[in-house]
């Protein structure tokens, strides 16, 4: 799903999606990656910093030019992980590809907590694929504060078999960044289910694309999916485009999608200011209330907490 | 305190207020009675400074101070309170933290230190038991979940918790039964004070037997035709407004 490796690796630049590529009108990289950058080095995982106690901690640098990194990551059956990767920004144009490829076994339970940050003139992109087993459960929740084009994808083959996925995400943008998030949940097995919060919010000339399509495949019956992207706009130029799908050739399913975009409340925000909160400070309140229901559906205590420092920022980015 | 001089309000270019002249004193309570599309909820967004109320002509100071001028975070802070007839709900606010943050916003726009928790967490307790409310409650989302009784009980909270100078209280008394109409006027006979003003806003005398005003107007079709004591509340009672309709 992601040409950016394959074209940096081939030096190929044709092999880079464009807006002519269905899943990539909104993400267009061949139009903003010119010229190809030339592969700098491998994108070197760095020393997890001051790891909360249980937690696993990743740290991808931000490579010179361009790089790409690729990575496994197995939980055993009946095993739980707490995983958090963190995306570092680096300083100026770079293209940044990443993948990971995690299997959960059976009964198995991974909460994992993405942070992407990336400079304002980065192209970064993520891959995620996950293959549960049955019993398996997946927490995952992404933050972003976007970038030139930054793309967070995750993939999921859901067997069904009791396995839960829980795709939630937030972006914040401000300035001229721009933030993708896509999953594709592919129900492939009877009795699973999966839900998708995501909250975007953008500023300025912002740009949030939320791409989300489930697929209940046929046999997969009893599936529960629900999916749901709100996003709120705070300026007349800033732009939100969100396309949920879903395709079902199951029976007795139950699958929702829902979808929303929106200027903040303007009854809220005179409720605020009539309290004698500044509108300025309103509107973050407000922004922050939006958001926050994401971090609250964090179940690890540790990543909550790492969850609301990454949002500090990227609120006071906004308020800049 | 509040002095209103002939104020003309327009909503989406329709005239509202024509022409209201007020005087409100320091220490005194008025009430301001009406029947429904009088421009009795105008008059109240006016003041707090809403968005969508263009006023077309005349004055509104507070204290000598031109209250038009100003935001309604700047009102606020230099003491007005508008009670909301409908008060918000906002999720992922917890009641306490917007409190907290209201006064500390108003003490520092008027140069004052802002409050700490602990003391802040003390008056919020005793204002909360004061008004018969769960604390827990205040921990939650603002007015979420709320009954309409809960909601103006929160609004009396604030109150008490931001001490205003003017106080507009707009049709408190909606949605109220007898019990919590009765907690919600202790709640503001306790804020009765020298140097603070209410604008008691209502459609019905019922509110008045438990707050008891200064003085009663009589707002219709934009202005105020009929002023007078208590009695004027209880006339307008049993005969209602058809009078003051060509009047107006």
């Amino acid at each position: 799903m992601t040409g950016l490796r394959d074209a940096l690796l081939t030096r190929d630049e044709t092999r880079l999606p464009g807006r002519r590529d269905e899943d990539w009108r909104w993400t267009d990289l061949r139009g903003t990656l010119r010229p190809m950058p030339v592969l700098s080095e491998a994108v070197q995982p760095l020393a997890p910093f001051d790891a909360p106690q249980g937690v696993q901690v990743r740290r991808f640098a931000a490579p010179a030019t361009a790089g790409t990194a690729e990575a496994s990551l197995s939980v055993a059956a009946g095993e739980t992980l707490v995983l958090l990767d963190r995306v570092e920004a680096g300083e100026g144009p770079y293209a940044r590809d990443l993948a990971l490829h995690i299997t959960l076994g059976e009964g198995a339970t991974l909460h994992r907590l993405v942070l992407a940050a990336d400079s304002a003139e980065a192209v970064s992109m993520s891959l995620t694929t996950v293959a549960l087993a049955a019993g398996a459960t997946l927490h995952q929740t992404v933050l972003a504060t976007g970038a030139k084009r930054q793309r967070i994808a995750t993939t999921v083959a859901h067997p069904g078999g009791g396995a839960h996925a829980r795709l939630d995400g937030a972006y914040l943008l401000s300035g001229a960044r721009h933030s993708d998030q896509t999953t594709i949940l592919d129900h492939r097995g009877p009795g699973g289910s999966s839900e998708q919060l995501i909250r975007g919010v953008a500023a300025d000339q912002g740009r949030g694309v939320f791409q989300g399509r489930i697929t209940v495949a046929e046999g997969a019956d009893g599936t529960d999916a629900r999916l749901k992207h709100n996003a709120l706009l705070l300026s007349g130029r800033a732009e939100i485009d969100a396309k949920p799908e879903l395709e079902i050739y199951a029976d007795d399913v139950a699958c929702a999608h829902g979808n929303t975009v929106g200027a903040l409340d303007a009854e809220a925000l005179f409720y605020a200011m009539s309290r004698g909160i500044p509108e300025a400070e309103a509107r973050l309140m407000l922004v922050e209330a939006f958001i926050g229901e994401i971090v609250e559906r964090i179940g690890a205590p540790a990543l909550q907490d790492a969850a609301r420092a990454f949002l500090a920022d990227g609120l006071e980015a906004l308020r800049r | 305190m509040l002095h209103i001089d002939n104020l003309h309000v327009s909503v989406a270019d329709k005239p509202i207020i024509k022409g209201l002249t007020l005087d409100l004193p320091a220490g005194q309570v008025h009430a301001i009675m009406g029947p429904n599309g009088a421009g009795k909820s105008t008059l109240s967004y006016t003041l707090a400074g809403r968005g969508g109320y263009e006023v077309t002509g005349g004055t509104a100071t507070l204290d000598g101070d031109d209250l038009l001028a100003l935001d309604p975070a700047a009102r606020a802070a230099k003491g007005v309170f508008l009670s909301f007839q409908y008060p918000l709900e906002i999720p992922g606010v917890p009641a306490l933290t917007f409190v907290r943050t209201a006064l500390n916003a108003q003490r520092k726009a008027r140069g004052e230190a802002e409050i700490g928790a602990p003391e802040f967490l003390k008056r919020a307790r005793a204002t909360a038991a004061a008004l018969k409310m769960d604390f827990e409650m205040l921990r939650r989302g603002l007015n979420v979940g709320f009954s309409g009784g809960e909601k103006k009980r929160m609004e009396i909270f604030q109150m008490a918790m931001l001490e205003p100078r003017l106080l507009i209280l707009d049709e408190t008394d909606s949605g109220l039964d007898i019990d919590a109409l009765r907690i919600v006027s202790e709640g503001v006979n306790a804020l009765r004070s020298e140097g603070r003003s209410m604008l008691v806003i209502t459609h019905y005398q019922r509110l008045l037997d438990y707050i008891r005003p200064d003085r009663v107007h009589v707002l219709a079709a934009g202005r105020i035709v009929a002023s007078g004591g208590p009695e004027l509340a209880l006339e307008l009672e049993r005969d209602g407004y058809d009078k003051y309709a060509s009047a107006a």
